[in-house]
């Protein structure tokens, strides 16, 4: 481990470009000839549309033109896919209803996009937007997800009877009704799921260009993955074929998941380009980014947890309903099934589980994975219903627990999951040292004396990142391979370029990836830059979500460099007349074990291009590609506990203080992962106490700004006591687990749990907002 | 449409507008800086932030033509030949910014921050202070970290200066 290598506190190398107003974002692109675009929306939530005159509005200063769904139809666009199968319990395929780029007949959700405006400014095709004139014949809407399944609701998709996708299952529900039946104790509790918006801070943007005398598109775009959106767009929408569309998504403003998705507006913009013979650009404001984005969340069950007179887990049962929203986005169906209740065994050692998850249509905007997708529904479940059955046993919250621990390694969940490694009574007894757990009391009593509520409240959480064994997945349904790409380019004179499938937006991997390849090779760490992000630099890769960057991104590396340091101790072998065996790479040098020969690293590069005196049948250059397909899903794990004291007057809730303990495996760069913990935790906590969407009867949204969603704020939290306990990784290379999400997982419940201990009531749903905490200590007194 | 002229980080620079143009987009799109951010429609995320006449003022609720003779610093001109600015630096030293998106507005506001109540911030007057800008990435804990670690660094360097 060197100043700069694995494990180093180093500052990022990406920083300077973004403190000095030198970021590049894709709405900060501008092409020669460049018009702005608008989409014109629906205001209804669900609606037939009955005639679109476009005649006024083409007609407007300013615009280029003015397009609908069906030139985009006649054109042979194709429409947006689900691309996870899932099959029904009875066998059936899920029901995915057709959703068209630009609709035609048909708007299910308010912000549906039907027509594009192109014009000279974004002024000029908003004012002209407001032109097109739609005859709608307005349908009955339904937003909440058990109204959709009411006999008589309104039917989104005539695919799907009911507005239900699938009804599918996991485990086996025998098993589980008969543990039910004979256990000493059973805990019942409902669990709803607040509905979220990703918000990520630079909203959506597209360029799309087209150039006529190429035949070639280049799509600008803010994309946590523009090789998966190349490949969907070329192979399934029908864009362009993969060799004449580039896709660049430069700096990035935040993602969460909600950038994962090709979106309407991709597509549209660059069919428009090539309709309209100039470059298209669309950002969008804040209030279409709430109404278009994917949101998150948005689930509703009812759990059984069965203990037997030891206070063991002997069986847990779940029926969950989700909202899919008004079609399925392209990662949908694996959210709540897959990502979700495949973490239903959470730390603990259950025999037995079964799941049951019904996905259903309702008027509003597609829902799919935001911040830990499916990981944070699984784990406020558990870590509720555990919390609430240690309450009813008269239990300490941690002891029960502690009980419960999975404590040998691997370990086969009932659901799927094989656990490679951890310790999870590690976490806990960090996380009660570092918050004074035995302290507590003594500190209730004081904000009692001040007629306050004092709660504590803890979470153990796990997750399963570093996304995914190809194979495994694809046997789930999966529709594509979940590997990830490297090339390591030696430059003559030895400096070097990581070339990665990987996508930074916001994570670092400038300084992470960089790090790994200045420890390996103890070259400076301003000698190497990573390049992503864009499809005609790349070759492939599976882009950056579900903490995978460094569990598979960086495994790509790895194996790369290992080819290029044999390719380069084979070249020291020869120029030094040694054995290759004995070459060792150090400090920059290749060196002569136990000797004091040695080449510098730039000589070995500059000697690898001249190729004047290369090993006998040796090809010259000195780069190398590899993929990295992991071998199984990293576990990271940890606990969390929060102290809150509310105000029973006002019903406010103030975190006194916030303890994360952390195991991620191998660490690269503390700094950063600390990072990441913090931004995770303000997004639980933010979905705690603050954050929820809300659609009205008519399905319109009334969250659809930031002065009506309450995003966190720099007053709403405290600072956070950290800490790792670290168990190595043992399936990868690098001992890599993920960090990015396990703040937004283990949060909520922490939290929740701490004000209901506070409040002495269970009855409590997220958002706990002054007013329903109030409510919560009102009703129950 | 209607010539905006502004002094903008020492140059004197116009463009013409319509008269609906917000500053932020006029310097953005007329003016080609786009370190100023536009995060939302109603004032409320901060990403736009500059300081106008020497103080922060969000940019997307002012008219460019209400602003014209003013003088405006953007993030692109607060560092001074290639130095960081001392909040510059401490945002990069204590991992203040992830995906770099709100920075230059929670950056234009520390400096205005600092400058109203140099040396007597607190982690408590720093949270309350920057209410008007959102982060969705650092949790702003390294955030109000970097900002009080900037404010001592000037602090110190004013002592050092009488």
């Amino acid at each position: 481990m060197g100043v700069e290598g694995i494990g180093a506190r180093v500052t990022r190398k990406e920083d300077k470009r973004f403190l000095t107003g030198k970021g590049r974002y894709t709405d900060d692109m501008t092409v020669p000839g460049m018009k702005y675009a608008y989409f014109v929306r629906s205001p209804h939530a669900h609606a037939k549309i009955v005639n679109i005159d476009l005649s006024a509005a083409k007609s407007m200063p300013g615009v280029i033109d003015v397009l609908d769904g069906k030139e985009l139809q006649a054109d042979g666009i194709g429409n947006l896919i689900c691309g996870w199968m899932i099959h029904s319990k009875d066998g059936s395929p899920m029901k995915m209803g057709a959703w068209r780029p630009l609709a035609v007949d048909t708007v299910r959700y308010v912000g549906d996009a039907i027509a594009i405006v192109v014009a000279d400014t974004s002024g000029e095709a908003r004012d002209a937007a407001e032109a097109v004139v739609i005859d709608y014949e307005v349908l009955p809407a339904v937003a909440d997800v058990t109204a959709a399944m009411r006999a008589g609701a309104p039917q989104l998709h005539p695919e799907a009877p009911g507005n239900l996708i699938f009804d599918w299952q996991i485990g086996d529900p025998d098993a589980a009704d008969r543990a039910i039946a004979s256990a000493a104790h059973v805990t019942e509790i409902d669990i709803v799921n607040n509905r979220l918006s990703p918000n990520p801070m630079e909203p959506r943007a597209t360029l799309g260009i087209y150039d006529s005398a190429e035949d070639h598109y280049t799509c600008y775009t803010t994309s946590q993955n523009p090789h998966v959106a190349r490949l969907v767009m070329s192979a399934f929408y029908n864009v362009a074929p993969e060799n004449k569309l580039r896709v660049i998504a430069p700096d990035v403003g935040g993602g969460f998941g909600s950038k994962i998705y090709i979106y309407p507006e991709e597509i549209v913009c660059l069919w428009a380009s090539k309709k309209t013979n100039v470059p298209v650009k669309w950002t969008s404001d804040r209030t279409e980014a709430f109404l278009t984005d994917a949101h998150g969340r948005d689930h509703i069950s009812k759990v059984r947890m069965a203990f037997d007179a030891d206070h063991r887990i002997t069986a847990l049962k779940v029926d969950t309903i989700a909202n899919l929203g008004a079609y399925m986005s392209l990662f949908s169906s694996a959210v709540p099934t897959y990502l979700y209740a495949t973490l239903l065994s959470g730390q603990y050692a259950i025999p037995t589980i079964h799941a049951n998850v019904r996905t259903v249509y309702t008027n509003t905007v597609p829902v799919d994975a935001y911040r830990g997708a499916g990981r944070p529904e699984a784990t406020y479940l558990l870590e509720r219903t555990i919390e609430t059955a240690a309450r009813e046993l008269g239990l300490s919250p941690a002891e029960l627990r502690r009980k419960n621990f999975i404590r040998s390694f691997p370990y086969q969940t009932p659901v799927i999951m094989n656990y490679d490694a951890g310790n999870y009574e590690a976490s806990l007894d960090a996380a009660m040292q570092a918050a004074d757990w035995n302290g507590f009391a003594a500190r209730r009593s004081g904000s009692e004396a001040r007629g306050k509520k004092r709660g504590i409240g803890m979470s153990c959480y796990i997750e399963a990142c570093g996304i995914a064994p190809s194979a495994a997945v694809g046997s789930l349904g999966a529709g594509v391979g979940l590997w990830e790409s490297a090339e390591v380019r030696v430059n003559a004179v030895g400096t070097i370029e990581v070339l990665t499938g990987s996508h930074s937006h916001g994570q670092g991997h400038e300084t992470t990836f960089a790090q790994l390849v200045a420890g390996r090779l103890g070259v400076p760490i301003e000698s190497i830059n990573i390049v992503h992000g864009d499809t005609d630099k790349v070759q492939m890769g599976m882009g950056t979500y579900g903490s995978r960057s460094g569990a598979v991104g960086m495994s790509a590396i790895v194996k790369a460099l290992d080819k290029v340091e044999a390719k380069a101790k084979k070249i020291a072998a020869h120029l030094m007349e040694a054995s290759e065996e004995d070459i060792v790479i150090e400090n920059g040098e290749l060196k002569v074990a136990g000797t004091d020969k040695a080449v510098p690293w730039f000589q070995v590069a500059l000697a690898s291009y001249t190729a004047h005196n290369l090993p006998s049948g040796m090809e010259p250059g000195l780069k190398e590609t590899a993929f990295y397909d992991p071998s199984n899903f990293t576990f990271p794990a940890g606990c969390y506990i929060a102290e809150v004291e509310v105000d029973p007057e006002t019903g406010e809730t103030d975190i006194i203080q916030f303890v994360a303990a952390d195991d991620f495996g191998n660490i690269i760069n503390p700094l950063i992962v600390e990072g990441q913990v913090h931004g995770g935790l303000a997004q639980g906590i933010g979905q705690a106490l603050l954050e929820a969407v809300h659609y009205d009867e008519n399905g319109q949204l009334l969250t659809a700004s930031f002065m009506d969603y309450a995003m966190p704020r720099a007053d709403d939290l405290p600072s956070f006591k950290l800490s790792h306990q670290n168990t190595p990784c043992p399936s990868n290379p690098l001992g890599i687990k993920g960090c990015g999400e396990a703040g937004a997982i283990g949060s909520p419940p922490a939290l929740i749990n701490a004000i209901t201990d506070a409040i002495g009531t269970n009855r409590l749903t997220m958002p706990a907002t002054s007013m329903k905490v109030w409510q919560a200590i009102h009703a129950a007194h | 449409m209607t010539k905006v002229t502004l002094t903008v980080n020492g140059r004197t620079m116009s463009g013409e507008c319509e008269d609906r143009t917000l500053l932020v987009h006029f310097i953005r799109e007329k003016l080609g800086l786009t370190g100023t951010h536009v995060g939302c429609d109603t004032t409320q995320c901060g990403a736009c932030v500059i300081h106008m006449d020497g103080r922060s003022v969000k940019s997307c609720s002012i008219l460019a033509v209400q602003a014209s003779g003013s003088a405006i610093t953007t993030i692109e001109g607060l560092a001074s030949q290639g130095e960081l600015h001392p909040v510059q630096a401490a945002f990069k030293e204590h991992h203040g910014l992830q995906c770099g998106f709100c920075t230059p507005g929670m950056v234009m506001t520390a400096v205005d921050m600092i400058n109203r109540h140099g040396g007597s911030l607190t982690e408590e007057k720093v949270r309350t202070e920057l209410d008007g800008n959102i982060c969705r990435c650092t949790g702003y804990h390294n955030i109000v970290k970097a900002i009080l670690a900037a404010d001592a660094e000037m602090a110190s360097g004013r002592q050092a200066a009488e």
